[in-house]
């Protein structure tokens, strides 16, 4: 941490001068690359609204953790998201209904559990806006550390899995007559993407988190014509959005998490203009 | 290799069988008591009307739905062991904007190189390899959603050849496919099945070009309702009474 203070201090820019800003910018640096991985896979896999789901059960374990009084909410949220995640794919392998159906029951049940266990006894909800609208402002190096972990194995599981993953996502009849456990793939994407999804929810907000990991993807698909320039755009979309965002945030004084969601959605409309120009 | 001809014993010759093969689901038989023997270096159609169960039997030879009875494969040397088998499945089958290219489709299934980091110079060589045998090298670098039908076809053909199966089993590959396309997919087949002395197993509703290419059609509605030459499955009064058609087909 040390290193990045000296280097923040190093640059000539007056609003890195801060603690929070420093911190700020490093959790940035790590979401951007974490998000923008996730980001291909989850629309490849028409996820979109899973991962929109998933966030609300994040916020329901937060919930539920506040209530049974534990000291870190964020693990029992992390629990509650794997549950949630591994109930939905069972779910869904045995049901006839379409996923977007499933993903309907699944998100609007976590929603109402998690408002239910937060009022109950009358309890007042101000104190879970942090989670609807996130502040990566107030992320401490210890936080980081937990986001770099969780990038470091989000990579890792790229490096050794992308491939069959891909496969599964495009053609899961394909990639299973090729000797693929589609299954298992699915799944553990599932709980990487809930994991991911669940640690980032303070610093990113319930309600802007979904657009980081369906945007840079989407953006990306506009100019990509293959699998490493999908991944190469959308990471670096995410990354570039991070700081821009941050940025703007800064000096407007608004919520750097809607800030970032806004350079992204910036960053679509010109790839979609643009995807002509690369036919 | 020898090859022998329909209805003698398999014991010595390459051949995939399937016996007793029933699947239920939900408690209702989507297909009895199938029996088919299918030998190397054969091309064999499967027909039916639409939910006859000809995807359900595929599954099952893919091992990707549960079934009782037995399906063996026996070859020349080596007997019961698990056949090598090539799979195309029914397109249309890729979103339009997924951005994989045709080499991009290739890496995933064949190399352990994460294909984020791009194709390797040399997998690129090996696909190019693979799309020779499908006269598709110009393919390589086109995006998979914006292949014609035809192409699609040829691209995933080439897919199923690597490595080399023993059965090849194609789902509707003629369908979305226009007429010269089929003629020249068809002829792609004949040559790969004479190359290799592979087994071809196709599905398909395009009748007409089952007496030049396929050595057996097997007629099936939930079971085995005739099964023989081209010409006597299609003149057959069960063909006809399946496809409700007044007089059996002129082959």
């Amino acid at each position: 941490m040390s290193i990045w203070y000296a280097f923040c201090d190093f640059l000539p820019l007056e609003m890195l001068h801060w603690d929070f800003m420093k911190n700020a910018m490093l959790a940035v640096l790590l979401i951007g690359p974490l998000f923008g991985l996730c980001s291909t896979m989850v629309v490849t896999g028409r996820m979109s609204f899973f991962s929109d789901a998933l966030g609300h059960s994040a916020f329901t374990g937060i919930a539920i953790g506040s209530l049974a009084g534990l000291a870190a909410p964020t693990w029992a949220a992390v629990v509650f998201s794997v549950c949630f995640a591994l109930l939905f794919s069972y779910v869904r392998s045995r049901s006839n209904q379409t996923a977007d159906t499933l993903i309907g029951v699944f998100s609007s049940t976590a929603v109402a559990l998690g408002i239910f266990v937060a009022t109950l006894g009358g309890g007042s909800f101000t104190k879970y806006n942090t989670y609807l609208v996130g502040d990566v402002l107030s992320v401490t190096p210890g936080e980081i550390g937990l986001l770099a972990l969780v990038l470091v194995a989000v990579v890792l599981f790229w490096v050794l899995c992308s491939n069959r993953l891909m496969l599964t996502s495009i053609h899961p009849q394909l990639a299973s007559s090729r000797g693929v456990p589609t299954g298992w793939m699915q799944t553990a994407f599932t709980v990487f993407i809930a994991v991911t999804v669940t640690l980032s929810i303070s610093w990113v907000g319930l309600l802007i988190l979904n657009s980081l990991l369906v945007l840079p993807a989407a953006a990306s698909r506009n100019l990509a014509r293959n699998i490493r320039e999908y991944h190469l755009f959308s990471v670096l979309l995410a990354l570039v959005a991070g700081i821009a965002g941050l940025t703007v945030s800064y000096y407007l004084g608004a919520s750097a998490g809607a800030a970032i969601s806004l350079v992204l959605a910036l960053f679509f409309a010109i790839s979609f203009l643009l995807r002509k120009v690369r036919g | 290799m020898t090859h022998h001809t329909h209805g003698d014993s398999c014991s010595n010759a390459c051949c995939l069988k399937i016996q007793n093969l029933s699947v239920d689901i939900a408690g209702e038989a989507i297909l009895k008591n199938i029996n088919l023997h299918i030998h190397c270096g054969q091309m064999v159609a499967l027909i039916g009307p639409n939910g006859a169960g000809k995807s359900t039997l595929l599954k099952a030879i893919l091992g990707q739905r549960e079934y009782s009875g037995t399906i063996s494969f026996s070859a020349v040397g080596q007997r019961n062991r698990k056949p090598l088998i090539g799979y195309v499945p029914q397109s249309p089958a890729f979103d339009s904007g997924d951005p994989v290219s045709v080499a991009d489709l290739f890496a995933c299934c064949m190399s352990k190189r994460p294909t984020f980091l791009g194709v390797s110079k040399k997998m690129r060589q090996k696909v190019l390899t693979c799309l020779e045998r499908v006269h598709g090298t110009a393919l390589i670098d086109k995006p998979i959603g914006r292949l014609s039908g035809g192409e699609l076809q040829r691209v995933l053909l080439a897919l199923a050849l690597e490595p080399i199966p023993n059965i090849l089993i194609l789902d509707e590959p003629l369908s979305g496919v226009d007429v010269e396309g089929m003629e020249s997919l068809m002829e792609m087949l004949d040559e790969i099945r004479q190359k290799y002395d592979l087994s071809i197993l196709i599905t398909t509703h395009d009748f007409a070009m089952l007496p030049r290419y396929a050595n057996q059609v097997v007629l099936i509605s939930h079971e085995v309702l005739r099964q023989g030459t081209p010409k006597e499955v299609l003149q057959s009064p069960e063909f006809a009474r399946a496809f409700h058609r007044k007089g059996a087909m002129e082959a």
